[in-house]
């Protein structure tokens, strides 16, 4: 009996620290196994070089919206001279820390459930590098009038997830959460 | 040697200039083969001047605007870019690195290709003075 009871406080010790311990460590199996939060929503980014570097320009997309094949074409030195357009070139040491904060956390390497759907949706797709391309996000905008988005002056493209996303720092994108500018509350 | 007397120089024809560490170290670094000192009016034309690329007419000003004491806009993400002058925004032009990137960058999308260090000496001048 005391030794069940001392292997439980053993185990449920280990369930909260496993819980608590390393927002910011990248997912493991195991580490999803014995925490029973059960995530949905995505890793909010934790990293403060890529929040200063990719935020200087854009909402820092947290590296579990996109899987591993897309991080991986962006993020290089050449990609990044033509980033959609934008010179966003970075120094070897820079794009080398980015990299590893991002790849070890990309949607296919995570267990939360937006995570595990946007990595289903992007399966063999390994030409896709835009976040709005990604299938699953697609589909979760379909029912949304262009006129509140691209027609919207204070919204204008899908990309601007924080507009409207009004808990995306925090990697909720649900849709709870979305006010749109000129529009308000968005009820299906 | 040469740094003082830029400095001397650069106190004498911009009383109200700022300078850091970074850009005291820039500037130097940045006129090092030059014969031509930095110019804030030189900088100033650098600034508003605008060329055409990619089909799109740009400058500086695209996306930091006419006002330094403004905040500017990115012209594709629309994200805010905090004012550039220092009268305003005392985090600028403190580190280095930092000015390195952005010069590159910038000067790439709007203009091209990369600034010389005449034309960066220049502009940083401008900057620092506005």
């Amino acid at each position: 009996m005391r030794g069940f009871c001392s292997s439980s406080v053993f185990i449920i010790s280990l369930l909260f620290i496993s819980g608590s311990a390393g927002a910011d460590e990248p997912e493991t199996l195991w580490g999803w196994l014995i925490d029973f939060s059960r995530a949905k929503e995505v890793k909010p980014v934790s990293n403060l070089s890529y929040q200063e570097e990719c935020g200087a320009c854009h909402f820092a997309y947290p590296p579990g919206l996109l899987i591993e094949a897309s991080w991986r074409q962006l993020l290089t030195e050449k990609a990044l001279e033509d980033h959609f357009g934008e010179n966003a070139e970075l120094d070897s040491e820079m794009l080398n820390e980015l990299r590893s904060y991002v790849f070890q956390r990309t949607a296919d390497k995570s267990y939360s459930k937006r995570a595990r759907k946007i990595a289903y949706a992007s399966q063999g797709q390994s030409d896709l590098l835009r976040i709005t391309d990604v299938p699953y996000i697609k589909r979760k905008h379909h029912e949304i009038p262009d006129e509140l988005i691209s027609g919207n002056d204070k919204v204008r493209l899908l990309s601007q997830c924080n507009t409207c996303h009004t808990k995306a720092e925090q990697g909720d994108f649900d849709d709870d959460s979305v006010w749109i500018p000129d529009y308000g509350i968005w009820n299906k | 040697m040469k740094s003082l007397v830029f400095g001397l120089l650069a106190c004498v024809a911009a009383p109200f200039a700022f300078t850091s560490p970074a850009t005291d170290s820039l500037l130097e670094y940045y006129q090092r083969d030059s014969q031509v000192q930095a110019s804030i009016s030189e900088g100033k034309q650098l600034w508003f001047k605008s060329q055409f690329i990619n089909g799109q007419e740009r400058s500086c000003t695209t996306c930091h605007g006419l006002d330094l004491t403004l905040t500017g806009k990115h012209q594709r993400t629309m994200k805010l870019i905090e004012p550039m002058s220092l009268k305003v925004n005392n985090k600028r032009y403190m580190n280095e690195k930092k000015i390195e990137k952005w010069f590159k960058r910038n000067c790439k999308w709007a203009w091209g290709r990369e600034c010389t260090s005449q034309e960066k000496s220049d502009i940083l001048m401008f900057l620092l003075a506005e």
